[in-house]
């Protein structure tokens, strides 16, 4: 994976496979504390522990897990390379929570990458699955909700073309100017 | 810095839009894209092909094409790669794509029927 957008995309494919209906992705930038982190909320079936232990080995789950398969342990790998870490939570029948912390200045920080494609891909693929996407930088947010996308669009879906471009378009202008200032 | 969208612009692409068909909605007489965007196709570069392959469907105003993806096939090292089913004919797999490829593929087999044979994997 060459950015963090991609990896992101990637833990979301696993959050629909768990039969996620909503998936929330926070990104938290903090340039005091020199931290951001990524955080992947779902509402999908969940894991028991005996699971959970297993999914950041990348030995064991390969085939036989094979939807969770490399997608976590990569993740996993991205944050520690940067100094942070990656922490998995869950709850059988409630979701799972995957938090990966960055240390924001560490010189082998993954870039987030662009992020208004990963979500324009998400809207394209599963357009019955809401996303929510929070992007805090210090003090500066955006906050992206397909609920409010699809109640404005009625009975126009929204993985039509016309509506994919404006969500590009949309995501990219309002991420530009709340990271650069 | 560019301007920002507001979502009050939806509204006019509704309008536009409202015309326009469905690119999901599943029948018979579709021809079906299917991307691999398991962990491995993500990271060879599925999501770059998956935009080109909704950019030109855009451009060329396609509406009997629905895109879909898939999860690994086992075929890792031949991605980013997509399945082409046209209506009544047997599954075509395109194998190590790029952008350009994938916009290849729409004008010239899903637009025109003709197959880009050199970039096909025979019998899976």
């Amino acid at each position: 994976m060459k950015e963090l957008s991609l990896h992101i995309l990637d833990i979301v494919e696993n959050s629909i496979n768990a039969g996620a209906t909503e998936v929330e992705i926070q990104i938290v930038e903090d340039n005091k504390q020199n931290l951001m982190t990524i955080t992947i909320i779902d509402n999908g079936k969940g894991m028991n522990e005996k699971m959970l232990e297993k999914v950041l080995d990348p030995f064991f789950t390969t085939r036989t897990t094979r939807k969770v398969g490399l997608g976590l342990p990569l993740f996993a790998q991205a944050a520690k390379m940067a100094g942070g870490d990656l922490k998995i939570t869950s709850k059988i029948g409630l979701g799972t929570k995957v938090e990966a912390t960055f240390i924001k200045n560490h010189i082998d920080l993954q870039p987030l990458g662009n992020m208004a494609e990963t979500l324009v891909t998400l809207c394209a693929l599963y357009p019955n699955v809401d996303f929510i996407y929070k992007h805090l930088v210090d003090d500066r947010s955006f906050v992206f909700d397909t609920k409010e996308i699809k109640e404005r669009l009625k009975d126009v879906p929204i993985n039509n073309p016309l509506v994919l471009g404006f969500i590009k378009d949309y995501v990219e202008s309002n991420l530009k100017s709340i990271l650069e200032v | 810095m560019g301007v920002i969208k507001s979502i009050e612009e939806l509204e006019k692409i509704r309008e536009q839009a409202k015309d326009l068909i469905n690119l999901r909605k599943d029948n018979e007489n579709k021809t079906r894209i299917v991307v691999g965007m398991g962990t491995c196709g993500i990271s060879a570069g599925a999501r770059q092909v998956l935009l080109a392959i909704l950019d030109e469907i855009k451009k060329r105003n396609l509406t009997d094409v629905i895109v879909t993806e898939t999860g690994c096939i086992g075929l890792c090292k031949f991605e980013p790669l997509i399945d082409v089913i046209k209506p009544g004919q047997p599954k075509v797999t395109y194998v190590n794509l790029d952008p350009d490829k994938a916009r290849q593929i729409v004008a010239k087999h899903i637009v025109n029927n003709q197959i880009i044979e050199e970039w096909v994997i025979p019998n899976i």
